[in-house]
């Protein structure tokens, strides 16, 4: 692939990530501040950002923190937090033929929610992912992240609720406007039925984060149950 | 300034432990995938991961919160649906649940 290539989608993904980048620099210095209130230095924060970069489970995390870190535990709710990721990189999977091989095992390491979302529905635009794309859709949320995460936790104190200006929203907005995108008919409010109701269930009846794997094995296993052969 | 930088051992393991843990979920999905042709009945299952992830993930935010979430919840997808870019989408989704708030007192 010549750089010529690489340089126009690389840009398009930084410009479609954009707003993303800007709702996570609150949201990260929230969890900075939070975890230098159970005793993370700064630096701790900023490393676990690197390393861990995984929003919902780092929230868990910090919530479920004491003075003498219950590592196993910790470790097997990132575990269950981050289950999802299973099917959605299988699903991406199939999108990045075009992406260097070596390349791939890296690009997965900063995959999130949000770059996963947008690089989905550029596949489902386009029909495959470029890998200048891939690279511009998820390489800066990562020092956003882990950036933010170091401020909020030398600051060290709160930054105020977020709900009081509707932040906690902001990815509900996000993941709302991707979903909008993959609307193909019925099955697929099929699908997205089948996963909320499955998601409400989990969350009613089961601890933890359940509800995520739950509404998407629904929403999946609805689709499969739809198909006929013969179908595109 | 010390202590901004200082490190501990117990923090060390959680993070090494929850580190491999999300790896091994991200990298799982390519691994049992990587290369395989997918079609048919498997393709139309795969094709439903990316809704019925990102629904699972905003329900109970969305669904299970109050009225003020479930109405800008609708509010976002009209938007959504009539192209708006995501930047206005993510403004008017935070100041119509703020608004709704103090309306709907939820």
């Amino acid at each position: 692939m010549s750089s010529s290539d690489f340089a126009p989608s690389f840009r398009q993904g930084v410009k479609d990530i954009a707003p993303v980048m800007v709702a996570y620099i609150p949201i990260g210095l929230l969890w900075g501040t939070l975890a230098a209130g159970k005793g993370f230095t700064a630096l701790e924060a900023m490393l676990t950002s690197v390393f861990v970069y995984a929003g919902a489970s780092q929230f868990v995390a910090v919530d479920m923190w004491s003075a003498a870190a219950p590592a196993l535990l910790l470790t097997f709710t990132a575990i269950v937090v981050n289950l999802r990721h299973c099917l959605m990189s299988a699903s991406l999977s199939r999108h990045i033929a075009a992406v260097p091989k070596g390349w791939r095992y890296a690009l997965i390491y900063i995959m999130t929610d949000e770059s996963w979302a947008m690089a989905e529905r550029r596949a489902s635009q386009t029909g495959g992912l470029s890998f200048g794309y891939l690279v511009g859709s998820s390489l800066f949320l990562w020092p956003t992240w882990f950036l933010t995460s170091f401020i909020g936790a030398a600051l060290g104190k709160s930054l105020g609720d977020p709900a009081a200006i509707g932040l906690d929203f902001a990815f509900s907005a996000i993941f709302i406007t991707i979903l909008m995108g993959f609307w193909k008919g019925t099955r697929t409010g099929a699908a997205i039925i089948a996963s909320a109701l499955a998601a409400v269930a989990a969350k009613l009846w089961l601890p933890g984060a359940w509800y995520i794997m739950a509404g998407g094995i629904a929403g999946v296993a609805v689709s499969a149950l739809l198909y006929r052969e013969g179908e595109a | 300034m010390s202590e901004l930088f200082a490190l501990h051992w117990p923090w060390a393991l959680a993070i090494i432990g929850m580190s491999v843990a999300t790896y091994a979920t991200r990298v799982s999905g390519l691994l049992l995938l990587g290369g395989v042709e997918v079609r048919g009945r498997m393709k139309a299952a795969l094709d439903a991961v990316p809704v019925s992830v990102m629904m699972a993930v905003i329900t109970p935010t969305v669904l299970m919160t109050g009225r003020p979430e479930t109405i800008t919840a609708a509010i976002v997808a009209v938007c959504a649906y009539f192209k708006l870019p995501l930047l206005v989408n993510i403004i008017v989704g935070m100041v119509c649940v703020v608004t709704l708030r103090h309306v709907l007192g939820g």
